[in-house]
């Protein structure tokens, strides 16, 4: 054979999915299917105030529960060292079980552990508590004030947590007063909840060699793992982390929390496994929220729409702990890419972050650190900008997207854009949903009174964290791994720091193998998640594993190409300098026929290696050079009924850039996965909290997830910009449809009521919301 | 108390406690972890299995005991004499799942949708899953995957 095809299934092959057998099948191994002989169940007892100084904790009464074998409380865990457990990014701690005093409703109390589930909640309900309720900091606003200090603990007696800022703040106030045109708003990204259906737990025992295993709902095992042995004292050889299969993270099972803690002190103390698996409601009430940033945005411009300066003020709630996850030196994550895709000549962004008494977060939900809230500020903001300058949005946005030609592009606010085509993925969205016609359609529409709008959304995401001068976490810098083995018969196993929580990890990893080495996808087992047996890496969020993990395989396997290329040699009877990689295999240079295949060289590599090392593997820890910049335009149509504020989305079209495509089915996935989470957080979402601190979205009745009957149908499209220093050219999007869709939709909802003079609504864009937006404008029409 | 339940056509004689819900019965008394629990508000649906051949009901919303001597078919039941059963083939062929954990629910009650209504349309199966949540997939390739299995069920047992 002279050539070889293209391996089935390799790059841009729409392979169907190599982990689903299992889960269409009931075989999927989630972490509360783990039934261990002997396990105790953990069940934790929660505050019912969201401030309270704690008087005291009985638990006789629950001493008495049958099955219930011993309780722990704050007291007791403080007395072995383990109060409290450093947050995300090590900036702050936070309690493990309350010490004098709770700071946030559902915060965790104390911890029973009995022989059944059942046993161990009857236990959490009979531990009596006595609080004595104290003042109650319900936003950001309120707590800037000092007038109550929540943290006692803290040297510095202030709720404020730190202030963050990037960029030239004189010149953008210069630039914005000189500036002939000028928006400013408020824009509040509420507080929402990633919500993975799977919610978060555990499973901890000490095998016969007194080696803790933890099996966890974790994005980030290897992150955990060190985090253990720092927080515990246990040697990092003695623990041994496993994370099963997830049923969905979204940044929720990034954190560490005091439920893993507790778990592995029951099984310490008792002997005995223990697992601990939260409930829908401590997920919503206690688990990492998202967002919360209160942005105030400012925009200079021409008055023909060329943009002169950005400034954006955040207020930001933290809750009771910070426990945002974002890197260490990045406290407010990467807000810097609030320019979007605009070529704003300065700018200027800041970040004032509180304490509250609400439950502790601030993670990133289907997006990178913080680049959320920042599309959505930048988008948003464009768009009443538009309305203040009388221009079509589109028309706005174009005159002020960055060039192709400026690329590789500087930010004003410290980022080297990698890649992009900004202009022909907006004219590809505009003639994909035929644009001018439904501008047409609009203005009919508004000549009858009817509620029409279209909602662009051209954004920039910022993915990939990352380079080790700038990202670590705890001081470990954000690389990432893999190791890949090649059997004998040319089958092998790829191993990687990274976690798939439903990204198709499986498939993809294995079809990068395939597309660099010329081998069967088939045959390339992924494995992820072990922590004895993957090479240590940062894990799976803000989209970094295509751009890091996948970075490495490919990576790894030109470092068994080259491996290879000494064995092809001798099998070829050539110099090792005689032989290329070519079509899928090793040839002669110049002599097509005389060529071996991978799988041949496999082979040889263990049986007829001559003089060269045996055994084909390799590991490579890549160091991203940069991070890489997904980009998309979105484009939703929607109707309003003027009678009941009703919001349809008749059409909503994405266009991503996500550089080189791995799996077109995975990635079309993965977008209408994204969508749906950014349509449920534009019109439904909310964590929210009453002025008494009291949270009124603890399950899925209040806190509402969209079904298959209101989410919309999704169109999707792609351009391609391949990123210039990823090995394969791939940027990462699961989170991109996330980030570039809500402001789409609101953007839709306002243009659609902007012949009413509405200017802007905060989201969740409800109902409720839109009908009083428009009955508000009704009244002020009749009165003027 | 005894409990019996023919689960995916074996009896299971178990002692459990009265308060048992039908999913931990499933998941701990039976080893059919297949079945999961997303939610404590019945909104979820991950816990959906099929009562009584083509009942779908929220096991996490009924007690083991209201179930004794009731058929149960849950997704471990689904694929039989070495075939996936065509509404596993649809989700699989059409990337009907991501994370997973939502897919017996969603395989169940397409399963009784799809025993009252053989050739719905997208409307129809909407409505049919209303009551099972999905975080990853958007719900499109979940319709695709129904509609696929449906046309698959349509045809003639004889063409096989």
């Amino acid at each position: 054979m002279s050539t070889q095809q293209k391996p089935v299934g390799s790059l841009g092959v729409a392979m169907k999915r190599k982990e689903d057998p299992r889960f269409i099948q009931g075989k999927g191994h989630y972490v509360d299917d783990i039934l261990l002989p002997g396990m105790l169940y953990l069940a934790l007892v929660r505050s019912t105030y969201p401030h309270a100084e704690i008087i005291s904790i009985n638990v006789s009464e629950a001493m008495k529960v049958p099955g219930v074998k011993a309780v722990i409380t704050g007291k007791d865990l403080d007395s072995a060292g383990l109060g409290w457990l450093p947050t995300f990014h090590g900036l702050d701690k936070q309690m493990v079980l309350a010490l004098g005093k709770v700071l946030f409703q559902y915060q965790e109390v104390a911890a029973v552990f009995a022989e059944t589930r059942g046993a161990a909640a009857d236990g959490a309900e009979a531990v009596q508590v006595e609080y004595k309720p104290l003042p109650v900091v319900a936003d950001p606003f309120t707590a800037k004030a000092d007038k109550v200090i929540l943290r006692s603990d803290r040297e510095r007696k202030t709720n404020h947590i730190y202030h963050w800022e990037v960029g030239d703040k004189d010149a953008t106030a210069r630039a914005l007063a000189a500036s002939p045109k000028r928006i400013s708003q408020r824009i509040w990204f509420q507080r929402c909840h990633p919500a993975p259906l799977e919610p978060c737990g555990c499973v901890a025992l000490f095998d016969t060699m007194g080696r803790l295993q933890f099996h966890v709902t974790s994005q980030a095992p290897h992150v955990y793992r060190t985090a253990l042995a720092i927080v515990t004292g246990i040697p990092e050889d003695k623990i041994h982390v496993i994370s099963p299969d997830l049923g969905g993270g979204f940044g929720n099972k990034v954190p560490v929390y005091p439920g893993y803690v507790c778990a592995i002190v029951g099984a310490l103390k008792l002997g005995r496994p223990v697992k601990w698996i939260e409930t829908r409601t401590e997920n919503l009430t206690s688990t990492g929220f998202a967002r919360d940033y209160h942005m105030d945005v400012e925009i200079g411009a021409t008055p023909d729409g060329r943009v002169t300066a950005l400034h954006v003020a955040t207020a930001a709630d933290h809750g009771a702990f910070d426990a945002a996850a974002d890197p260490s030196k990045y406290p407010a994550g990467m807000f810097g890419v609030v320019t979007g895709s605009y070529d704003f000549p300065v700018a200027h962004a800041e970040v004032d972050a509180y304490f509250t008494n609400k439950a502790p977060g601030g993670i990133a939900y289907r997006c990178s650190f913080r680049v959320t809230e920042a599309s959505f500020a930048i988008e948003r903001a464009m768009d009443i900008l538009a309305d203040e300058l009388k221009m079509d949005s589109v028309d706005l946005r174009r005159k002020n997207l960055i060039r192709k030609e400026q690329f590789p592009y500087p930010s004003p606010l410290g980022f080297t854009y990698d890649s992009g085509d900004y202009h022909k993925t907006l004219d590809t969205a505009l003639e994909k949903i035929g644009y001018k016609e439904l501008l047409k359609e609009q203005a009919a529409k508004r000549a009858r009174g009817e509620l029409m709008g279209i909602g662009v959304s051209t954004f920039t995401e910022v993915v990939g964290a990352g380079p080790s001068k700038h990202f670590d976490i705890l001081g470990i810098k954000m690389f990432d791994s893999a190791e890949i083995r090649i059997h004998p018969t040319g089958a092998g196993i790829v191993r990687t720091g990274t976690k798939s929580q439903g990204q198709g990890h499986e498939t993809t990893w294995a079809q990068i193998v395939a597309e660099e080495l010329g081998l069967d996808p088939q045959n390339i087992m992924v494995e992820e998640g072990d922590t004895d047996t993957a090479p240590y890496g940062l894990g799976t969020y803000a989209s970094r594993s295509t751009p890091v993990a996948g970075a490495a395989i490919a990576m790894a396997a030109r470092r068994i190409r080259e491996k290879a290329r000494k064995v092809a040699a001798h099998l070829l009877e050539v110099g090792e300098s005689d032989v290329e990689w070519k079509d899928y295999q090793f040839q002669v240079k110049g002599v097509p026929a005389k060529s071996v295949t991978m799988k041949q060289v496999a082979f040889a590599a263990y049986t007829n290696m001559a003089q060269n090392e045996p055994g084909l593997e390799a590991t490579y820890y890549y160091d991203p050079p940069n991070m890489t910049f997904p980009n998309g335009t979105y484009v939703a149509v929607i109707d309003v009924d003027r009678e009941t504020g009703e919001v349809k989305v008749r059409r909503f079209l994405a266009v991503d850039d996500c550089g080189t495509i791995i799996n077109p089915l995975v990635v079309e996935g993965q977008i209408h996965g994204g969508l749906t989470e950014g349509f449920a957080i534009a019109f439904m979402q909310e964590i929210q909290y009453d002025n008494e601190g009291n949270n009124l979205n603890t399950n899925f009745t209040d806190y509402l997830v969209p079904t298959s009957l209101e989410t919309p149908h999704w169109e999707t499209a792609k351009t391609t910009t391949p990123s210039p220093h990823h090995p394969i050219g791939a940027k990462g999007v699961g989170e991109s449809p996330n980030v570039g869709s809500p402001a789409a939709f609101v953007n839709a909802v306002i243009d659609a009521l902007s012949p009413l003079g509405v200017r802007h609504i905060d989201m969740p864009v409800t109902r409720d919301k839109v009908w009083r937006a428009i009955r508000e404008a009704e009244a002020r029409k009749t009165q003027s | 108390m005894k409990v019996n339940v023919k689960v995916n056509g074996i009896s299971y004689e178990r002692e459990v406690e009265p308060r048992t819900l039908l999913a931990y019965f499933l998941r701990e008394s039976c080893g059919l972890t297949g079945t999961h629990v997303g939610c404590d508000t019945s909104n979820c649906g991950c816990c959906v299995v099929v009562m009584d051949g083509d009942r779908a009901v929220k096991s996490c919303t009924m007690f083991a005991a209201q179930a004794d001597g009731h058929e149960i078919l849950t997704v471990e039941g689904l694929a039989g004499g070495g075939q996936l059963h065509p509404l596993q083939q649809g989700f699989w062929d059409q990337h009907g799942l991501q994370c997973g954990y939502c897919t017996p629910g969603m395989l169940l009650t397409s399963y009784a949708l799809l025993k009252h209504n053989p050739n719905p349309n997208e409307a129809e199966i909407r409505e049919g899953l209303a009551g099972n949540l999905c975080r990853c997939t958007g719900y499109q390739n979940i319709v695709k995957a129904v509609q696929q299995a449906a046309e698959t069920l349509r045809q003639p047992v004889a063409a096989k």
